[in-house]
């Protein structure tokens, strides 16, 4: 039952005095010296910029955007920090770390986010430079976590590891952290810039949401590119993406985005910061001149200086190879009996598993909502025991979804039992992915200084609505989605239902939106009609899924393609009545 | 008996700098720690009020400084809008974080 890997499986990239048992395979990119000593020099300036404030040779206008380059807001009831978690990847030592952190300098616990980072939401401003210094021993920070740079891309969280996967979207993004960070084009841009790329045509990144969406493909003759849309966002005016190319071919990737970009410096509005987006640009323009803008500006461009080196693209490879898995048959008789004598663990099986691309293995979900609990909180034990099973069961390596979950990826078939117990003795062995109390909820007005109502309490009261596992699995896949204002942070645009908190004289009232879609046939939702009050809004989504209960084809029938084959019609009379 | 026609009742919130936490100013111009002790400023009061805070954030004590609409009930200065009732308690969904962990809150959400 021993995984650990053997120094033998050493490449000489990633061997080192630093890399150390038992992470040391874990798909995280492992920072070079340089890069070492640069984030340990951030940390010692914002250390000197704290101290400068408090003793007041900062006034808060000066000292705001440099604590915002280093992920420190201010809450409603306290600082926050916002930890970058680069595409989701984290290794056991990370999440120790982030652990110990919690316990010693917040309240306990973080906050796992859509855009796949960590929100700290008590940290005294005195104490981030102590709180960065142990992030930075761990290689991990809080640059372009906000402010209006390119920030932390976001990728797909069973990359590396599915079966259905054209290329390794960790190698680009990479590619794309390092060639955005500090570059001099994208250090005044007219607002923040969020890029996704997703390893297959089978979108898990929601890249149409995002101001640059990347899919790979590949191209007829094999050579690896990617599907580029730009233009897309959340927000208070919702766009998908539109789409720019078909394919991009690897080499020409920075070249083309820079094209992108330079084409957003150049003409981006920056008289209203909520016309500052790209999405407004491009939808200004129209997808059609916009495009012609940027082929015009590629065009144009020393593309030979761009292109991007297959030795480098080789490199980085070497940072994000397969762990040591084992030969495995592809059947588990443990995993089969396991599933036939306890039901709970085969219903888990269900929703929370997806195919690993090798024999014998599995990626499993960890869901960060058990029924009534706080979407996205993981308590610092919680942390340490997710780092424990990690290193037991999946080479050290963590990831963060975009949905608020964590996946373990490299999980042998033979080894899904005991996990699944060892996760529900620390509360987090829920079968719910994917379904109606797997909700996405920002953290609207119990923390966040923007908001205009409450997201989590609502979510939790819609899965204790929803509380029966039987009944989840029996309405099958729905995605929920909550924000507590138009900022769109808890995605509602592209829930299946969503839910808009807004203010009405001073109380919380909350509207529904239906048929968003964030997956490969990404759409918006649209508003249902007139809001509900704080209670009333539980049970208008529980209207909405005995509604679909009733008049779907069969229980193959998600909510989703319901809502396509019938339209919104009858979802708004049961609402609303008969118009 | 005269009838005065009345302007809004407020207090002023803002954020201790240090650590983030959240105060109101009282009644004497110091920062409390509770809303139910901050000062609830009528008229020409809140201007005063106000000016005093902005020195204090210029003085690097608080961060964030507003005025919020209030009422007074036995006593006690009471949010009327429910992010300042939020802001005053912690978060609903932990009752044992925020000001609500340290004492029972005459604030209702
Ligand atoms: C409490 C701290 C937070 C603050 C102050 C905050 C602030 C904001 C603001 C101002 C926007 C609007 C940006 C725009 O106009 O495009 C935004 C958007 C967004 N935020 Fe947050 N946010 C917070 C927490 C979160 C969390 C916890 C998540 C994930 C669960 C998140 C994910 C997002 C996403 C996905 C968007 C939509 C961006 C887009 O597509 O345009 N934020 N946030
Ligand atoms: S959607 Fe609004 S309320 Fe929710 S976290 Fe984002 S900014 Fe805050």
């Amino acid at each position: 039952m021993n995984h650990m890997p053997q120094p033998s499986d050493f490449g000489p990239d990633n061997a080192g005095p630093r890399h150390n048992a038992p992470d040391r395979h874990a798909g995280v990119y492992r920072y070079d010296e340089l890069d070492k000593e640069f984030v340990f020099q951030r940390v010692e300036q914002f250390r000197a910029q704290v101290e400068r404030r408090l003793k007041g040779e900062l006034t808060e206008d000066e000292f705001k955007p440099l604590r915002l380059m280093n992920g420190v807001y201010l809450q409603l009831h306290a600082y926050m920090l916002r930890v970058a978690i680069p595409y989701g990847m984290l290794d056991s030592t990370k999440m120790r770390r982030l652990a110990e952190i919690g316990r010693k300098w917040d309240r306990g616990y973080g906050h796992f986010t859509t855009r796949q980072n960590l929100q700290f939401n008590w940290p005294a401003l005195v104490d981030v430079p102590e709180m960065l210094t142990a992030l930075a021993e761990v290689d991990m920070h809080a640059i372009q976590t906000s402010g209006n740079c390119i920030r932390n891309v976001t990728t797909d969280h069973f990359c590396g590891a599915a079966a259905d996967e054209i290329v390794d979207p960790r190698v680009y993004a990479e590619i794309l952290r390092q060639w955005s960070t500090l570059h001099p084009e994208f250090s005044f841009l007219p607002r923040k810039f969020k890029i996704a790329i997703s390893g297959t045509p089978q979108d898990r990144a929601a890249v149409r949401t995002h101001d640059i969406g990347l899919t790979a493909t590949r191209s007829e003759a094999g050579e690896v590119g990617f599907t580029v849309y730009a233009g897309g966002g959340q927000g208070r005016s919702p766009f998908l993406a539109v789409k720019l190319r078909d394919f991009v071919a690897e080499p020409e990737l920075l070249a083309y985005l820079e094209a992108i970009l330079r084409v957003y410096n150049q003409y981006g509005r920056r008289d209203n910061i909520y016309k500052a987006r790209i999405k407004i640009l491009v939808h200004e323009l129209g997808a059609e001149e916009f495009t012609r803008l940027v082929e015009e500006e590629y065009a144009r461009m020393p593309r030979a200086e761009y292109a991007l080196a297959p030795e480098v693209v080789e490199a980085i490879q070497t940072h994000f190879a397969l762990p040591p898995l084992t030969a495995l048959p592809a059947e588990s008789e443990a995993f089969d009996e396991a599933k036939r004598s306890d039901r709970a663990f085969a219903r888990w099986t269900k929703s929370n598993l997806h195919p690993h691309r090798a024999p014998g293995y599995a990626i499993a979900t960890i869901s960060l909502k058990p029924v009534g609990g706080i979407p996205g909180d993981v308590t610092s034990d919680q942390m340490d025991a997710l780092a424990e099973l990690a290193d037991r069961y999946s080479f050290g390596e963590l990831r963060v979804t975009h949905e608020q979950n964590l996946v373990l990826a490299h999980v042998r078939k033979d080894d899904l039992y005991p996990l699944w117990q060892a996760l529900e003795a620390i509360g987090l062995g829920t079968a719910n992915v994917g379904l109606v109390s797997d909700i996405i909820a920002c953290p609207g007005l119990d923390y966040c200084a923007l908001a205009n109502a409450r997201s989590i309490p609502v979510s939790q009261a819609i899965s204790e609505r929803f509380a029966d596992l039987d009944q989840q699995h029996d309405i099958g896949e729905l995605k929920i989605k909550i924000s507590g204002c138009i900022n769109a942070c808890g995605h509602h645009h592209v829930g299946h239902i969503g839910i808009l908190g807004v203010d009405k004289k001073g109380e919380e009232f909350y509207q529904i939106l239906l048929g968003g879609d964030a997956g490969p046939n990404a759409a918006l939702a649209e508003i249902a009609g007139p809001g509900f009050d704080y209670d009333g809004i539980v049970d208008a989504v529980e209207t909405v899924v005995k509604t679909y209960l009733s008049v779907r084809s069969g229980p193959q029938e998600r909510f989703i393609d319901t809502l396509a084959r019938l339209g919104h019609a009858p979802f708004k009379e049961a609402l609303y009545g008969a118009a | 008996m005269l009838v005065k026609a009345r302007g809004p009742v407020q207090a002023v919130s803002a954020n201790r700098l240090s650590d983030g936490i959240a105060v109101w100013l009282g009644p004497d111009h110091r920062w409390v720690d509770r809303v139910e002790e901050a000062g609830a400023f009528e008229g020409e009061a809140i201007a005063q009020a106000l000016e005093a805070a902005k020195a204090d954030m210029a003085a690097r004590l608080v961060v964030d400084v507003y005025p919020l609409d209030v009422r007074v009930e036995d006593g006690r200065t009471i949010p009327t809008h429910i992010r300042e009732r939020m802001k005053a308690l912690g978060p609903s969904i932990r009752s044992d974080l925020g000001k609500q962990a340290e004492a029972p809150s005459a604030v209702i959400l």
